[in-house]
């Protein structure tokens, strides 16, 4: 039992585990539930970091940085903010104002198809952009490493 | 006059142009940060993106223009009607800003080059492009923008965009990083006074959008609600364009930041943040509210007055060039705010030509002293002593520019001071007309030392090559320099613009 990777969070490491996988899928629950009640992508963004938040409290910085690496969570913010322009300019190229989703699928008037998927695929880039900057400001935080070394005291 | 431009330009972007201006770098931004090549792929798609928006600025001009007096075009963004949905609304006003804030982007991106890459690391460039192209679109999102909530939304995007730029003159100067992080609390607290503004005037009247807001704030007359919201919008857009006791997160910022940034934001953000100044002062507001025209005598005048003098005798007392510059635009902001405060059309045009003029001359002298900068890496007046012979070509347009400030006759400088002046005298503020020429006295004394020191003076040390700045450097710089000259001895073209900009805010305004 005392071997070399005794650790006393061992419970918090078991409760932990399932909960990562829950929070995640909670997240999904609340941003394709976000046209119909109080949610949508921001909110689930921020509940998908707290799945890794909860990973690197739990398991630490470095492991967590393998699983999601900085360099993933900086382009997903990007590639965020660009699927959020780029259904924009979709509308734009079908004929109507920018972010018109309206003219998305040339419907005939009252069809609310480019309403419903107009407003989802927004959503996703918003999913993106702001799961990606928080765990970037997260990591930027809590994998910060002292410039001044102890010993320089 | 500008129909040609209307008569090449593709319909496309003409029927899109206010939305395309801001998708452009708002799409570039994101893309340019990821791009390989130690930032120089980058660099030319900045490059590119905003030479683009350059020419859809020039087809809003020509569009606004196409009418006698000024079209207002109103864009609906995501086909929402406004005055629910979010409305970009160009007028004669904002065009101008529009279009002075993309030429300096184009200019200073092709002078960039340079200055990054002997200012930031490698690895950060391409990020760096990615971060001043979101200032950029920040920038033009306030200026094109015709709802009140939506202009605080491009307002934050510009500043924490802003920040960034500003904390990566660490590589060459630490002080870069609470300098940034200064600018990061009084900008937040601007924003913030901004946004409780805002928020009483929505409670007041039920409506964000800004030409909806003039009519709806006329019926609900001056009640304290919308005194309040009105005090809040004053302080929070007073903070974002370095009105004088709200100035004190500029000078550092402006002198640490990488030479590209300053030269951009010297010319262009406090430009924009007057810009939203003005258009709730006469556009949203009117001076037919008494407390008002009491905050624009009793508020922005004195203030005004107390920059001009203030800061230009600290600008005296630098020994930074840079730092000398920065506190000259806090002293050349005092003269915008004296000129827009006399609350008549001939003060605001006078206060609107002034803005552009301080952008080319302030453009140009940043340029400069990169250049001078990016050879020898000291920015005392004492590191420039007899740069005037070793390089001449940049000093030469530092001169002009540098003239152009004081307000030389034949200079741009001058054409505005004039206008200022004489706006002054019709309002019968003759006192405020004298210290006006005091003012340039002081800037006579700060420029004249610089000048003084770079032409006249022996180099300090010898042996010390200083270069001529790069042709990438020189161009641009040049640009800026005979702009000042043209628009001294022609000035009709942008006077006219000012002019033009000003009425559009007094018809149907309340004088």
């Amino acid at each position: 039992m005392a071997g070399p990777r005794t650790d006393h969070h061992v419970i918090l490491r078991v409760v932990a585990k399932p909960l990562i996988p829950i929070i995640a899928l909670f997240a999904l629950y609340v941003h394709f539930h976000g046209d119909y009640s109080p949610g949508g992508g921001f909110q689930a963004g921020v509940i998908i970091v707290v799945a890794v938040v909860l990973y690197a409290l739990i398991f630490g910085i470095t492991p967590a940085m393998r699983a999601v690496p900085p360099v993933f969570a900086r382009s997903l913010a990007a590639l965020g903010f660009i699927i959020f322009a780029g259904v924009g300019v979709w509308a734009l190229i079908m004929g109507g104002n920018f972010l018109d989703y309206d003219v998305l699928f040339n419907e005939e008037p009252g069809g609310h198809m480019g309403q419903h998927y107009g407003i989802i695929a927004v959503e996703v880039g918003v999913l993106f952009a702001v799961a990606g900057s928080m765990l970037s400001i997260f990591y930027a935080f809590a994998g910060r490493v002292t410039e001044i070394k102890d010993e320089d005291w | 006059m500008m129909d040609w431009i209307l008569q090449i330009a593709p319909a496309f972007a003409e029927a899109h142009a206010p939305a395309l201006l801001i998708l452009l770098p708002m799409l570039a931004g994101p893309i340019a940060a990821f791009l390989p090549g130690g930032g120089r792929v980058a660099w030319g798609m900045t490059v590119i993106v905003t030479g683009l928006c350059t020419l859809l600025s020039l087809i809003l001009l020509a569009q606004v223009r196409s009418i006698e007096g000024g079209a207002i075009i109103s864009y609906a963004m995501g086909g929402w009607a406004p005055p629910h949905g979010i409305e970009f609304r160009i007028d004669a006003l904002n065009v101008l800003v529009l279009l002075l804030v993309s030429v300096i982007a184009f200019l200073t991106s092709i002078f960039g080059w340079p200055t990054i890459k002997a200012e930031i690391a490698d690895g950060k460039r391409a990020m760096f492009f990615g971060a001043f192209q979101v200032c950029f679109m920040g920038l033009l999102g306030v200026a094109a923008t015709g709802d009140a909530f939506n202009l605080f939304v491009f307002l934050e995007l510009s500043s924490i965009a802003t920040y960034v730029l500003v904390a990566l003159g660490s590589g060459r100067d630490r002080r870069a990083l609470p300098a940034a992080i200064n600018y990061l609390l009084m900008g937040t607290i601007g924003a913030s006074f901004y946004v409780v503004g805002v928020g009483f005037l929505y409670a007041a009247t039920g409506t964000l959008n800004m030409a909806d807001l003039a009519v709806q704030l006329q019926d609900v007359g001056g009640n304290r609600a919308v005194q309040v919201g009105f005090a809040f919008i004053l302080v929070g857009l007073g903070l974002k364009a370095a009105m004088f006791p709200l100035h004190q997160w500029l000078p550092n910022a402006y002198s640490y930041s990488p030479s590209f940034v300053t030269a951009f934001l010297a010319a262009t953000a406090t430009k924009v943040a007057i810009y939203a100044l003005v258009r709730f002062l006469f556009s949203v507001f009117s001076l037919d509210f008494a407390f008002e025209g009491m905050s624009l005598a009793l508020i922005l005048a004195p203030m005004g007055i107390a920059a001009m003098l203030a800061c230009s005798f600290q600008a005296i007392f630098q020994a930074d060039i840079r730092r000398t510059l920065a506190y000259s635009s806090v002293a050349q902001v005092g003269y915008m705010l004296l000129g827009i405060s006399l609350g008549t059309a001939a003060g605001v045009s006078a206060g609107m030509f002034h803005l552009i003029n301080h952008a080319l001359m302030k453009g140009a002298l940043f340029m400069a002293v990169a250049g001078a900068v990016l050879t020898y890496q000291g920015a005392r007046i004492h590191d420039f002593a007899g740069l005037g012979r070793r390089a001449p070509w940049t000093m030469t347009a530092f001169a002009i520019a540098g003239l152009s400030l004081i307000g030389v006759p034949l200079t741009a400088g001058f054409q505005s001071k004039f206008a200022l002046v004489s706006a002054l005298l019709e309002s019968g503020w003759w006192w405020a007309a004298l210290i006006v020429v005091f003012s340039s006295v002081l800037a006579v004394i700060y420029m004249g030392r610089i000048l003084e020191a770079v032409f006249f003076r022996a180099p300090t040390n010898p042996h010390k090559e200083h270069g001529e700045a790069p042709l990438l450097i020189l161009v641009p710089l040049w640009i800026l320099a005979i702009a000042n000259i043209w628009v001294g001895i022609d000035g009709g073209f942008v006077y006219g613009l000012a002019t033009d900009a000003a009425e559009a805010l007094f018809i149907g305004g309340a004088s």
